[in-house]
């Protein structure tokens, strides 16, 4: 982690007709950091992930992503970032080469490199058996351990992991984020949303939101002495609204 | 270039991996070829009759056997009573009874005229129809040809008619071009749409929209292949019409194919719209059947005449694309005419489409917003 940002975000404002989803948010990322956005479902995370990958365009505020501007450079922040969703983002009809070989293609990745990176990867996940399967027939955690390793295939700057294990068992969860810290070390930025409280304690920093706005930003251990808690899942029901959370609810 | 030939080369491996996909590519349009050529018939061809001919003359005879040697016809049953003609009926297998009346020969010499009774099976309408005014033709052909035999100057005058375009009448030359009409329609619009929904419903579309792919990028490659395996489903039914039942294309091939390009354009821009407002494949699905497939058949005016449909139904089939479609395809295939005559369709279908182009775009745009 370096003091170099990746992300510098001033004064976001999302609004969706009356209604504010973003209100006024301002925070920077660094280089290599494991950066967690959490927040009670409809706090506003996910719209805000959603505009720092290009998704949706935000109504006013400064956003660089990768050192560029977003609404002048659109379409060369995204060839620096990755992207990894919620819901499952490989052809469930493609076999695992195939998959890997039409994104590293979408990113424009020479074939010989993709089959480099894809040999490297797979043997590092212990999936080279696998290959020629097609990724229906393989288990959850299996496919969202893939899913990770094609998101971050092209080597960007920064991926961006919405909610990435849901519903995933807790062994993998831990390999998951395995590959997290193996992504953060080789300097890949990753920013990621979770609703899993045990996950944010593994995160460099962590940002709080709460009806559209941060309520704290900090590592969870300067959080956990802030405000006297002894776990993120704590200063989390204290700061941001308790009746509305569940830490189950997807 | 790379990113883009990747991105086609993975939507063919969807199609070809999806049995389903398939069956509706290339299993539909066959088996509606030959389901609508052999089943769905508007003209007869052998159809059964039994006679009762009490006269038995040189001239019921003659009758008879111009009947049978007819191809509309076949005696399937002599009767020798009254009493007969409900049983004959019952067994089914014929359309119409011819009865000579007694002296039948005798009395159209003398008398200069005789009675012929026909009873067709009504239960079937049209078959009734065609079947009692194919016969009125038959006879009258054979009363000039044997007042002629005779010499006796008679003079009778005798309409001939001719089918142009289609002399036989027959009713592949309508069918084929709305077979053409309906199939490019579900696989453009209905394909394209179920494609482009369920990267939607599987995430992968936002996966694809982070990545430096341009959305016009997605599009065409989503339904470039749709674009290249509708052109070979319109090959192979032009080449199943032509094998199975001699249908001829009168007009140009290459404006034939250009008309049918322009169509699939428009297919694929109804079915980027109807994506465009579908969360769910199901939902594209019902839309292009129920949106598309119903007014498709019954609006068209492959089916029913859009002539002779009542007023609100007629200016609905004004903004069916393939009313414009069904018009051309018919005059370039069986009439075989020129641009010069089309021009006003293809101007039509060429508007629609670039509505149906901007409506997606625009849809497109917001949801970014």
């Amino acid at each position: 982690m370096t003091s170099e940002k990746v992300i510098e975000v001033k004064n976001l404002v999302k609004k969706f007709g009356s209604f504010v989803a973003n209100d006024n948010l301002s925070f920077d990322v660094y280089r290599g950091e494991i950066f967690g956005f959490l927040g009670a479902n409809g706090a506003g995370k996910t719209t805000a992930l959603r505009i720092l990958s290009g998704l949706s365009k935000p109504s006013s505020g400064d956003v660089r992503v990768a050192g560029l501007d977003i609404y002048r450079h659109a379409e060369k922040v995204k060839k620096h970032i990755g992207y990894m969703c919620q819901k499952f983002s490989l052809y469930e009809d493609l076999t695992v080469a195939e998959n890997i070989m039409l994104y590293g293609g979408i990113y424009g990745l020479s074939k010989k490199i993709i089959e480099n990176r894809a040999s490297t990867l797979l043997e590092s996940l212990n999936f080279t058996s696998y290959r020629k399967n097609i990724i229906g027939s393989l288990p959850l955690g299996m496919r969202q351990k893939l899913a990770f390793a094609v998101a971050i295939l092209h080597d960007p700057d920064i991926v961006f992991l919405d909610e990435p294990t849901g519903g995933v068992d807790p062994i993998t969860r831990r390999q998951f984020w395995e590959m997290i810290y193996k992504a953060s070390s080789d300097g890949i930025t990753v920013f990621v949303t979770t609703h899993y409280m045990d996950e944010a304690e593994y995160c460099d920093r962590v940002s709080i939101m709460s009806e559209g706005r941060i309520v704290a930003i900090d590592s969870p251990d300067e959080l956990k002495k802030r405000y006297g808690a002894s776990s993120v899942q704590d200063v989390f029901v204290k700061i941001a609204r308790p009746s509305n959370y569940s830490p189950n609810n997807n | 270039m790379n990113r883009f030939l990747g991105f086609v080369k993975k939507e063919f491996m969807h199609i070809f991996r999806d049995i389903r996909t398939l069956v509706i590519l290339f299993g539909i349009p066959a088996a509606q070829i030959l389901i609508f050529g052999f089943a769905v018939r508007t003209d007869i061809k052998n159809a059964g009759i039994a006679v009762l001919d009490r006269s038995k003359d040189e001239i019921s005879t003659g009758l008879v056997s111009r009947l049978e040697s007819s191809d509309f016809f076949i005696l399937k049953q002599s009767l020798e009573s009254g009493a007969q003609i409900d049983p004959a009926f019952k067994k089914g297998d014929i359309k119409a009874v011819l009865i000579f009346e007694d002296n039948f020969g005798k009395r159209l010499l003398n008398e200069g005229s005789a009675n012929i009774e026909i009873i067709a099976d009504g239960s079937e309408p049209n078959v009734a129809n065609l079947v009692t005014s194919y016969t009125r033709a038959i006879i009258s052909d054979y009363m000039i040809d044997y007042n002629g035999a005779m010499a006796e100057g008679a003079l009778v005058i005798e309409p001939e008619i001719k089918m142009y375009y289609n002399p036989n009448l027959e009713s592949q030359y309508m069918f084929v071009p709305g077979v053409i009409t309906i199939i490019l329609v579900l696989i453009c619009a209905l394909m394209t749409s179920v494609a482009i929904t369920r990267e939607k419903e599987f995430g992968t579309m936002e996966v694809l929209l982070v990545s430096p792919l341009k959305p016009i990028h997605i599009i065409l490659g989503k339904v470039t292949p749709y674009f290249i395996l509708s052109l070979i489903d319109l090959i192979i039914i032009l080449f199943l019409s032509w094998l199975v039942f001699d249908i001829p294309i009168k007009g140009s091939l290459v404006l034939l194919m250009l008309e049918s390009m322009l169509y699939i354009m428009l297919g694929l821009s109804l079915g980027i719209m109807i994506s465009t407002m579908s969360k769910t494949m199901q939902q594209a699905m019902f839309t292009s059947l129920l949106g598309l497939m119903l007014p498709t058949i019954i609006l068209s005016g492959f089916i029913f005449p859009v002539e002779y449909m009542p007023g609100i139904y007629s200016w609905l089939s004004m903004i069916i694309p393939p009313r414009w479609f069904v018009t051309i395809i018919k005059d370039i295939m069986i009439k075989g005419t020129g641009f010069t005559f089309v021009w006003k369709e293809t101007l039509i279908l060429f508007i629609m489409t670039l509505v149906f182009i901007t409506i997606s775009t625009l849809k497109f745009k917001k949801r970014l917003e």
